[in-house]
């Protein structure tokens, strides 16, 4: 899932300065799964944007609606379209893909993000924490590394083992961080699977992730 | 193109030694000639670090050539993965040749999260094994991606290891591929206890590679459990603290406990030592001689 967080209320405020009528617009897709940017965030984000504007301007009318997803362009025309009309900025609650997707499908309203996105993650099994487990490098190794991705894991993104920094299994970069390479190592060797290690893995080929990238459907 | 002295000395089986001096952090050059100076005579090859943990220093190859030019000793070019893609690396490589330098160090690098510049984006376009096929590479003749190169750089291949890691099976793994990526000569971690190196001279012997043992001088109590507790892989024994606690003048007992363990290195497995007393290389000479390796 996409993991996004909220921007400071202040700069989204700064952002939408002059703008009389505001509309929200929600996903419900991986940031709605996380109520990160689902309906119910929509609607608070909303109400918080108008109490602020109303001690300032009474004129000023904010609005929230959510889609089911917003990174699919026809999802966007359908629900905004007939409602569109009546708003002169969007504030996205999306990732970046559903923020640009609004963009280009209402080409004369400006759209900014509510969030900044972040990464791709999973929910830790410890309850509120998302753990980013893949960077969508375009040229997945997880056959050789026991499912465990270093690309993303490891800060440095290492396809050899672990580098001098791993301090009683955990990060040079942070104390609580698990280091990918010894999860690695450990679930290679549990598996029977340790020979792979064993192989030079060659400098990985950046033509493969180098943006931006496209994909036919 | 002749081998370097750090290699002849390596393969004629004499316990060699080698030390480490810090680029400046700034544009004056005259304290690392004169560091240089202090260690002529003493070691075979000086390194010269690249910008440890991160922190923003000289570029090594101007000290690395000063010192070999100005102060006639060796140097050794640590070269990370840091803040070079495989062109910048290359490029850099291919002046340091020009300029006569023979022996590289082929380091990861902190994350610059540790260092002076955190927000720097870290590059990491290589790791060190893939950093040293890249130097075995440029001295085949030509370039990471084949193309042939004017002239071909000769450059012995040295990583680092840590003795006292856990698990050193992935330790050892990791110098196998070094290894068979190219490298030569190793030069590991700081080491306190002779166990520790023993075991690691016994997993390594089945590698052909040369061991130069890290010997970082201690200056207090407090930098023993300081580096216990934060670097990987050091493990100062308790003695060796107790020692260092009760000694009237730290830095000389901190001296006489490195050149007692330089002593035992030299009993070991082992093919030399490279001294990493940041900030106090005016004690190498003395420790070198207390060892009697001089």
């Amino acid at each position: 899932m996409i993991v996004v967080e909220r921007k400071n209320i202040n700069d989204i405020l700064e952002n939408l300065k002059g703008f009389k009528k505001i509309l929200l617009v929600g996903c419900n897709g991986c940031v709605g799964i996380y109520q990160l940017g689902g309906e119910k965030q929509a609607i608070e984000l909303a109400m918080l944007i108008n109490m602020g504007n109303k001690l300032k301007d009474k004129k000023i009318d904010t609005k929230a609606i959510t889609v089911i997803r917003q990174c699919d362009k026809q999802i966007v025309k359908e629900e905004l379209g007939p409602i569109i009309t009546d708003c002169d900025i969007i504030l996205s609650l999306a990732c970046g893909a559903g923020v640009q997707t609004v963009a280009e499908v209402f080409e004369n309203i400006p759209v900014i993000p509510a969030n900044d996105t972040k990464f791709i993650g999973a929910q830790a099994r410890e309850k509120g924490t998302l753990f980013e487990m893949c960077i969508a490098c375009g040229n997945c190794i997880l056959d050789k590394t026991g499912g465990i991705c270093p690309v993303t894991r490891c800060p440095k993104s290492h396809l050899n083992g672990p580098c001098g920094g791993v301090y009683k299994g955990k990060c040079e970069t942070d104390k609580e961080r698990d280091c990918a390479w010894l999860l690695i190592y450990n679930k290679l060797k549990l598996s029977g699977k340790l020979e792979s290690m064993k192989k030079i893995a060659s400098p990985k080929d950046f033509t493969k992730a180098a943006h931006p990238r496209k994909q036919e459907v | 193109m002749t081998k370097s002295e750090l290699i002849k000395s390596l393969e004629s089986g004499k316990f060699t030694i080698t030390a480490e001096i810090e680029a400046p952090k700034g544009i004056n050059t005259e304290k690392i000639i004169q560091n240089a100076q202090l260690l002529k005579g003493y070691v075979t090859a000086i390194n010269v670090t690249d910008c440890p943990l991160g922190n923003v220093m000289m570029n090594s190859l101007v000290p690395c050539h000063l010192i070999q030019e100005k102060v006639g000793v060796e140097a050794v070019l640590q070269m990370t993965c840091r803040d070079r893609n495989r062109i910048g690396i290359q490029a850099d490589f291919l002046g340091a040749a020009a300029l006569g330098i023979k022996n590289i160090l082929a380091l990861t690098g902190d994350h610059p999260r540790l260092g002076d510049h955190p927000q720097a984006k870290p590059v990491f376009d290589l790791d060190s094994v893939q950093l040293t096929m890249l130097i075995k590479k440029l001295n085949e003749g030509f370039d990471f991606n084949g193309h042939k190169l004017e002239g071909t750089p000769k450059f012995h291949i040295g990583v680092a290891a840590t003795p006292g890691a856990d698990p050193l099976e992935l330790e050892i793994i990791k110098l196998e591929k070094k290894m068979e990526a190219g490298a030569e000569f190793v030069q590991t971690q700081a080491v306190y206890d002779i166990n520790i190196l023993d075991k690691f001279m016994d997993a390594v012997s089945h590698l052909s590679i040369k061991v130069l043992v890290g010997v970082v001088p201690l200056k207090s109590a407090g930098m023993a459990k300081y580096m216990n507790k934060h670097v990987p892989g050091i493990k100062i024994p308790e003695d060796i603290i107790k020692r260092m606690e009760k000694a009237e003048e730290p830095i000389k007992e901190g001296n006489t406990i490195a050149a007692e363990f330089l002593k035992a290195v030299k009993g070991s497995k082992a093919h030399g030592a490279h001294i990493m007393a940041v900030g106090t290389q005016q004690y190498v000479p003395t420790i070198i001689k207390q060892a009697g390796l001089i």
